[in-house]
């Protein structure tokens, strides 16, 4: 099998999570509470609003030392896979 | 500590905590799962006690043999005028218990004799020591150093503060190392009455502070240093801390090696002095 076959498998695994009906701090705190059951290296793919949640939260997954993998605008909402750090 | 099971009530109630790295899922974790033995539930307790059981530490012990006083409420901020005449151990527990029923809190309204003080010890991570004379601080201070727990150290007078952590571990210097021995009793707590009511409360919230750090295990810890705020000038300072070799508990030839009972020459808030001073 393919690496991109894999990876598009363990994409399809990867948890998700809707984080549209939050607001900030909120927003945040699910994403840490749900990005610390995965291991590291794993993926989470994390739902935003367009505005605040999209400019704020990919940033401070940043700062707490995840990497943005992809973002997906899908008309207004975006999809955002978050690969887990080592820390 | 993945897989950690927060509440919706949790997860709002330590929304703050979890946002920041140095805390987040695991550490709130720690919290609930740490024990604290605050002994003394005057000033410094108030601020180190409220604080403590708001941050979610799971299991909180309060010591204090005294009853509420109206003098004590300038500056004893777990108690209100109701709580005049009451124990205060109870009554701050169930302060506490209503703050956050995440905690379990255990109030100790007796004497806690040497022994009976390192049993209960035992039960505990670390300890807080917020008495307001010698001959508790030296009992709780020993008695920590025998049992090997943290201890977060404060005092206060007028407007100053100092804290301090002692702990275990060689290379830590322990309270002995700072103060030998207790002072002549004239230095005690007779002269240290008239205090600012804030200042207990910000060196209890910084007792509160350095103790999260410690279960956290996050930060510089106090354990080789002394805080010195001076609210009169609006400083903080801070000196080294080392240990000495001729420490009589922990130095190389210790001629301490049990816990002592000093007598309890001045008791706090009772206007009473062992040489028969006015406290006023």
């Amino acid at each position: 099998m393919t690496k991109i076959a894999n990876e598009r498998r363990e994409l399809a695994r990867a948890r998700c999570v809707d984080l549209t009906g939050y607001v900030c701090p909120m927003t945040f705190v699910r994403f840490k509470l749900e990005i610390d059951k995965l291991g590291p290296g794993d993926r989470l793919e994390v739902i935003l609003k367009r505005g605040e949640q999209i400019q704020n939260v990919p940033r401070s997954i940043k700062a707490e030392g995840h990497q943005i993998e992809s973002v997906k605008d899908e008309n207004g909402a975006f999809r955002v896979v978050v690969r887990k750090g080592k820390q | 500590m993945v897989g950690f099971d927060f509440t919706e009530d949790q997860i709002q109630r330590y929304s703050r905590h979890i946002l920041l790295a140095e805390v987040g899922v695991d550490g709130q974790a720690k919290l609930l799962n740490a024990s604290v033995l605050v002994i003394g539930a005057g000033g410094l307790g108030s601020a180190a006690l409220l604080y403590l059981a708001a941050a979610g530490v799971g299991h909180i012990g309060v010591a204090d043999r005294d009853s509420v006083e109206l003098s004590n409420l300038q500056r004893q901020i777990l108690y209100s005028t109701r709580d005049v005449g009451r124990r205060k151990a109870p009554a701050a527990r169930r302060v506490l218990r209503s703050l956050n029923p995440d905690c379990r809190v255990d109030a100790y309204p007796g004497r806690l004799s040497a022994a009976k003080l390192g049993t209960v010890m035992r039960g505990y991570d670390a300890v807080l020591d917020c008495s307001d004379n010698f001959p508790t601080r030296f009992l709780v201070s020993d008695c920590a150093y025998f049992e090997r727990k943290p201890l977060v150290t404060a005092a206060v007078a007028r407007f100053e503060g100092q804290l301090m952590a002692v702990l275990p571990g060689d290379g830590n210097p322990c309270y002995r190392c700072f103060v030998p021995e207790p002072p002549p009793s004239a230095m005690a707590s007779c002269q240290q009455a008239g205090v600012l009511g804030a200042v207990p409360g910000v060196l209890g919230t910084l007792q509160a502070v350095e103790t999260i750090k410690l279960i956290l295990g996050k930060g510089e810890t106090m354990g080789q240093r002394l805080l010195l705020y001076d609210a009169l000038h609006g400083s903080f300072r801070t000196v080294a801390r080392r240990r000495n070799p001729h420490c009589p508990l922990c130095g190389s030839e210790p001629t301490i090696t049990k816990v002592i009972e000093y007598e309890d020459e001045c008791r706090p808030d009772g206007q009473c002095c062992a040489d028969g001073e006015s406290c006023s």
